[in-house]
């Protein structure tokens, strides 16, 4: 028969750590039915029937965010056999407020003792036996960085006589108001399960409540035994059974562990923490940080890596291909076909690749050694004046390489509204894609300035501000600002593994887009612009494309670039953004390096509201696709599209009227 | 009596209530600041808002807003 354990831990627990470890390479990625948060199950590497589903890490199984309501639903959903719970050792009481929830859903319980490497190191013991007597369940000391433990602990998981563990005995007026609820459950309440049903009535757990369908009788009855119960403690339901929870736990911790006491004596941790959040020097700090960041990958590494990667696809693979297509006597036509529109389209894509695997590497650096944290710890006063908290901090800046990933880096966020916001507002933020874009319309209009690509930024951080107040004030983001509260984990040297591994993963999800759906729009948009509606090869300006263009133009007259080239790369910036210099190379002519009717098609000013436009319409495909992938609704996707799309109208509409004004 | 928000960096305080009902006092609650509770604040943020606190030894940043809701001596 097989087994299905599930493994739970807070964040930063090394609970991922230990599913690798355990589970080999046999997992199986996806999503929890109806939420965008992953599932990851795989099997055990030495025992195939019992399979082992990691878990989103919570802090605890309180409706407080999407995580976790998925791992409460799950632990109750009778599916679990058994709850891996991976503890930090080093932060061993506020870890345990999981465990004893853990343990009131009455499905047995191990613990896995982690990190217990770091615990000596500190100087602190734990008498791992003891925590396991106190608490009624097997503990396995292990450490998933040198994994040690492991073994121990697969042979634990894999022993079937782990009971449910013992309960935690509360307070008098709390287990007399537990009995009480108990004993109006409805009869269909498996008995295992009953005690966890009367928590969450007590501390009035909507979901569970609407769940359980009780009359109004039942109802009334439960709400007076808790009303009771708060008036004799002076408390709030949830306040007072979370104060019995830690209660119990500071009791149980204070008998089985032996805390470092090192007084007066900064950590490294603390000496590092002095320095980058400083009064006066954390600001400074952070942009130098940024500044080096963006140098490297962009400017030094990512200018070199983008001329080899257009020289692989365009000199090495297109033209090889070409050759090839040739001597087996394909029509020039699908040679095109193949070599401009396929390669050339993902290739344009893919070339940003290196670039943006640079830039995933500092970013995942910054957030595996605790910096990130320390960010959001630094800028929230400033986003909270627009409503959003200094966890979006985080995608904004992921923002400014590709949407893509920073749109997936909003998960961790908790509140949805908060989340929501995020990912409608962070296309706003120039990303690596667009500079193109603004690079050729800079050079050809205002002889390279630099305050024109540095106003895209600005332009773009001021519509994020501005966005965010004005959402904030509509019904579906109203209500009390985002919260924030948000563990600050002790520095450490930053493991390469977990690094490249957070990397890899941001960046194969982009690789993936270049070779499904841009392939295929890259496709699609090559034939549309070589074919007329006759489906004879035609020019360019004779093109479906070009047709469609002029269909549309008007509707750019009033910003000033009303002409069925830029309405043609505007849409097929929509596959990626970069592609908008390809198709204004393509459909306006080119003469070496630079484009010849570029003057004709836009004068200064338009060419800054085609900027602008660029900057804040509907992102490309891929990030309208991650948009989906984290909204889960085609509404809220739809929503955020036409709500970008009408900033970047309203914005190029405003500045080229008015520019039009003051001109003359 | 104090709030949490009033207390300066390095000092230490004892948690006496939380008050409020939001799901946000709730998680803090759940990260640990209970009646009874060490804390300590460690700092403030520079633009002075959140503050960095020490409980249960780790490190938690909470805003002030909230902090206010936390009466401690």
């Amino acid at each position: 028969m097989k087994r299905t354990i599930a493994l739970v831990g807070n964040p930063n627990s090394g609970k991922t750590s230990i599913f690798n470890e355990l589970t080999g390479s046999t997992q199986y990625v996806g999503n929890w039915p109806g939420v965008t948060i992953e599932k990851k199950e795989g099997t055990l590497r030495k025992n195939k029937h019992i399979k082992l589903v990691d878990l989103p890490g919570v802090y605890s199984l309180s409706p407080y965010s999407p995580e976790e309501i998925v791992t409460r639903d799950y632990l109750v959903s009778k599916e679990v056999d058994l709850i891996v719970n991976i503890v930090d050792g080093t932060n061993l009481e506020r870890n345990l407020y999981l465990t004893s929830q853990l343990m009131e859903t009455g499905t047995p319980v191990i613990i896995a003792l982690n990190m217990i490497d770091a615990v000596k190191r500190s100087g602190a013991s734990i008498d791992s036996d003891k925590l396991s007597l106190l608490l009624g369940m097997p503990v396995i000391e292990t450490s998933a960085v040198k994994g040690t433990g492991l073994e121990n602990l697969v042979n634990t998981i894999a022993d079937e006589h782990v009971t449910a563990s013992k309960q935690f005995e509360y307070s008098p007026e709390v287990e007399s108001a537990l009995s009480g609820i108990t004993a109006l459950l409805p009869d269909a309440i498996a008995q295992h399960a009953r005690r966890w049903h009367a928590i969450k009535l007590f501390e009035r757990d909507q979901n569970v409540l609407i769940r359980m369908q009780l009359s109004d009788e039942v109802k009334n009855k439960i709400e007076h035994i808790i009303a009771t119960t708060e008036a004799s403690l002076d408390d709030t339901s949830e306040g007072i059974i979370t104060n019995d929870r830690y209660f119990a736990i500071s009791n149980i911790v204070s008998q089985c562990s032996i805390q470092a006491k090192i007084q007066g004596k900064l950590t490294s941790s603390d000496k590092i923490d002095k320095v980058v959040t400083n009064r006066w020097i954390a600001i400074p700090i952070f942009f130098v940080v940024m500044w080096g960041i963006y140098y490297i990958a962009i400017q030094g590494i990512g200018e070199l890596t983008i001329g080899w990667m257009e020289w692989l696809f365009a000199d090495f693979i297109g033209a090889n291909i070409r050759l090839l297509l040739e001597s087996a006597g394909t029509s020039a036509w699908l040679t095109n076909l193949v070599v401009e529109g396929l390669i050339g389209g993902v290739g344009s894509v893919l070339s940003f690749v290196p670039q943006m695997m640079i830039l995933f590497f500092f970013l995942s650096l910054m957030e595996d050694s605790g910096y990130m944290a320390r960010v959001a710890f630094i800028m929230d006063r400033v986003f909270r004046k627009f409503g959003l908290s200094g966890k979006s901090f985080i995608p904004m800046l992921i923002g400014t390489g590709c949407s893509v990933p920073a749109i997936m880096a909003s998960r961790t966020i908790e509140n949805l509204r908060d989340r929501r916001m995020t990912v409608m507002l962070v296309p706003f933020i120039p990303c690596g894609a667009k500079l193109p874009v603004f690079a050729l319309l800079t050079a050809s209009f205002f002889s390279g300035s630099a305050w024109v690509a540095s106003s895209m930024y600005l332009i773009g951080i001021i519509m994020v501000i501005i966005s965010g107040i004005v959402l904030k004030r509509t019904k579906a983001f109203a209500g009390e600002s985002a919260p924030f509260v948000m563990e600050l984990p002790s520095y450490h040297m930053p493991r390469i593994k977990q690094v490249a591994i957070h990397m890899w993963e941001r960046s194969k999800m982009f690789i993936k887009k270049a070779g499904t759906i841009i392939a295929l729009a890259s496709v699609l948009i090559w034939i549309a612009q070589s074919i007329d509606w006759t489906f004879a090869s035609a020019d360019p300006s004779q093109s479906i494309l070009a047709s469609v263009g002029k269909i549309l133009a008007p509707l750019f007259v009033p910003l000033g670039f009303g002409t069925w080239q830029a309405t043609v790369a505007i849409i097929t910036g929509l596959m990626a953004k970069e592609t908008v210099v390809s198709t204004l190379q393509i459909v306006l002519g080119t003469n070496g390096a630079d484009i010849i009717g570029l003057h004709d098609v836009f004068s200064p000013l338009s060419a800054y509201a085609f900027m602008i436009f660029i900057l804040l319409a509907a992102p490309c495909i891929a990030a309208i696709g991650a948009t989906y992938n984290e909204m889960k609704s085609k509404r809220w996707t739809f929503a955020a599209v036409l709500f970008q799309t009408s900033v970047a109208y309203i914005m190029a509409l405003f500045v080229f009227q008015f520019g039009s004004l003051l001109i003359r | 009596m104090k709030n949490l928000s009033d207390i300066r960096p390095d000092e230490t305080v004892i948690v006496i209530k939380v008050s409020g009902e939001s799901s946000t006092m709730r998680r803090i609650m759940e990260m640990g600041i209970t009646k009874g509770t060490a804390v300590t604040v460690k700092k403030i943020a520079p633009l002075g808002d959140p503050i960095e606190v020490t409980v249960r030894g780790y490190e938690l940043t909470l805003r002030k807003s909230e902090a206010s809701q936390v009466l401690v001596h």
